[in-house]
């Protein structure tokens, strides 16, 4: 005898609100719920046609959205995660890494790519929120850390796309001080008067907001993300309350005085353009000279 | 007297060794051998546990409730100190705190994040949680520290930068970074010692320093292991075995070179002799500002940015 029985056969959920749509050739909104066809989606910049909403894409789709022709040259991809601590949960760190590996299309939680933004060289190093949730260990830092070096040798503006669940734990205290790390290298550009621009995507949180995605000359945020130092979720458990509507989303940020402003990605590439345009057309005027 | 799980044994020979006491004074019998014997044996006990603490120990001992704090130790090593105010924009946070202090005849800058010592206190201080304008106001202080050419002491002790919902809402993000980048810059010498908790963000927020040290039962990691457990072992039961995988103790991070030095403390910890501490820390202070007094601020800087770009492991292919 079960505990329940079905009472009527067959499956009921309508095909607009099934959740899993085959793989390729549609795309279903998270959001609205409609199914979209890929090639549409990916012609659209990767906004939802039918809603604006902005689903999670990595690093790959975004080189597409923002580099001229979608082309880029990926530095830094020889630095790779290593196990330093042999730490184990339930499972090693080396076998968390391996597994990644063979699942993700891409070699770390950041990759740096160098291309033109019509017409302007810039520099992105963008985080891919599929490799261990974008978090961030000492291969984030160290591609960071040599992007920035970089930008400085080249004359070049950087953009960081930052999604991330924050710290890498399994790196610990290293993990930590990628945090001071990519903060103390960004010195450093800014003392070469080299603009950085900080995306803030859906989520961006922990270590990360504690470090490089606060940091930009320019902060700036896509539509709806989540950004906050701590998850919701600690914060709920803290204060033993529901959180508002909208608490850590673009829009709140905005409010509060920590973004510039919220752009939706089909601007983007015309966004950073025309920054990059108005703030490095002169020579960068240095301190009481 | 406090005793902690793994102090057990010496609490049952320290309760043998005052009925031994009582019973000499009572006159009749000669207790003097019997109880210096029982001394030796507490004294060897001591040494056992203390020298091959785990990690979890040495978490336990870093929140002892008799753990001296760093106003204890700055009124210890200062002659003469100016407990100074708020962030200038919201709010004082009163579980940052910082001033101007003498210390044998020099103006020293400190700034700490300050535990309670009693209930209501505890509350008054927030658990040594600090929201942004704590970040804020002991940026301030370091700010108004580099104008004036006086070095920075910061005293670490927190178990995180207050999750809450206001210090979301006024960026506690932010302030910790800004934090970072801005300590990076200064002209002055900057000592960042731990003298209890180092969790995170919160306890980096004023941890950039050209010298990071660490009392010699401390942590510092990027999660407590109460937090580490509940996310990677989804059980709140794991925390010793986290603090064993997280290597967090000053051992560790010194061997990692991620800081720069441990202090020693006291047998059985802080706690036991505050006093002897607090002349430690003094110590070493002084010791280590002679060193950075020699340096430039643009050797300071340099090396404060090579220092903390050189932190990582990874392959290159």
């Amino acid at each position: 005898m079960s505990w329940f029985r079905r009472t009527k056969e067959g499956i009921t959920t309508s095909t607009e609100e099934k959740l899993e749509v085959p793989e390729g050739v549609w795309w279903k909104c998270p959001s609205c719920k409609k199914a979209i066809p890929s090639a549409d989606l990916r012609g659209n910049k990767y906004v939802c046609p039918n809603c604006g909403y902005h689903p999670r894409i990595n690093s790959t789709e975004y080189f597409e959205v923002i580099f001229d022709e979608g082309e880029c040259k990926l530095l830094f991809e020889n630095l790779r995660p290593k196990d330093h601590l042999h730490f184990k949960d339930l499972k090693t760190y080396k076998e968390r890494l391996e597994e990644t590996a063979k699942k993700a299309d891409v070699t770390e939680a950041i990759t740096v790519g160098v291309g033109k933004v019509n017409g302007n060289k810039m520099v992105c190093a963008c985080m891919n929120f599929n490799y261990i949730g974008g978090s961030m260990g000492s291969v984030v830092g160290e591609r960071i850390s040599k992007a920035i070096d970089y930008c400085v040798q080249k004359k070049l503006p950087l953009l960081i796309i930052s999604k991330s669940g924050g710290a890498r734990m399994m790196e610990s205290a290293f993990s930590l001080m990628q945090m001071a790390k990519t903060s103390a290298k960004l010195t450093q550009l800014s003392e070469a008067k080299l603009p950085f621009f900080s995306l803030m995507t859906d989520p961006t949180t922990g270590g990360v907001t504690a470090s490089y995605a606060m940091l930009g000359d320019i902060n700036m945020a896509e539509p709806d993300a989540l950004i906050g130092f701590a998850g919701p979720r600690v914060i709920k458990e803290t204060i033993k309350k529901d959180l508002p509507k909208g608490f850590q989303r673009s829009e709140f940020l905005l409010e509060h005085g920590f973004l510039d402003f919220i752009i939706d990605r089909k601007e983007l590439k015309q966004r950073l353009s025309d920054m990059i345009e108005m703030l490095m057309a002169l020579p960068a005027s240095s301190a009481r000279s | 007297m406090q005793y902690l799980d793994f102090e057990k044994p010496i609490e049952e020979l320290n309760e043998q060794l005052e009925k031994l006491r009582k019973l000499g004074e009572g006159g009749k019998v000669d207790m003097t051998s019997a109880v210096k014997e029982l001394e030796e044996k507490i004294s060897l006990t001591r040494k056992e546990i203390y020298t091959k603490l785990s990690g979890w120990q040495r978490v336990q001992l870093s929140r002892h409730p008799a753990r001296p704090y760093s106003l204890f130790y700055i009124q210890q090593i200062c002659s003469r100190f100016i407990e100074l105010h708020g962030d200038r924009g919201v709010r004082d946070d009163n579980a940052m705190i910082g001033g101007l202090g003498t210390l044998d005849g020099e103006s020293v800058m400190f700034v700490g994040q300050q535990k309670g010592i009693n209930t209501k206190d505890r509350q008054f201080r927030n658990f040594g949680m600090a929201n942004p304008e704590g970040y804020r106001k002991a940026l301030r202080l370091f700010k108004l520290a580099e104008k004036f050419n006086v070095p920075i002491v910061t005293l670490i002790d927190t178990p995180g930068a207050y999750p809450g919902l206001e210090a979301e809402e006024r960026g506690q993000g932010e302030a910790i970074a800004r934090n970072l980048y801005e300590m990076t810059l200064l002209k002055v010498p900057v000592i960042c010692i731990i003298i209890g908790e180092g969790a995170s963000g919160g306890a980096l927020g004023i941890g950039m320093g050209d010298r990071v040290l660490m009392l010699e039962n401390t942590w510092y990691s990027v999660i407590s292991p109460e937090s580490c457990s509940s996310i990677l072992w989804h059980s709140w039961d794991m925390k010793e075995e986290a603090a064993e995988q997280l290597k967090l103790t000053a051992q560790h991070m010194h061997q990692f070179k991620l800081v720069d030095g441990i202090i020693k403390e006291p047998m059985g910890g802080a706690h036991n002799n505050p006093e002897e501490m607090a002349k430690t820390l003094k110590r070493e202070i002084k010791k280590n500002l002679i060193d950075l007094k020699d340096m430039s601020p643009a050797e300071r800087i340099d090396a404060r940015i090579r220092k903390f770009s050189s932190m990582g492991f990874y392959e290159e292919d």
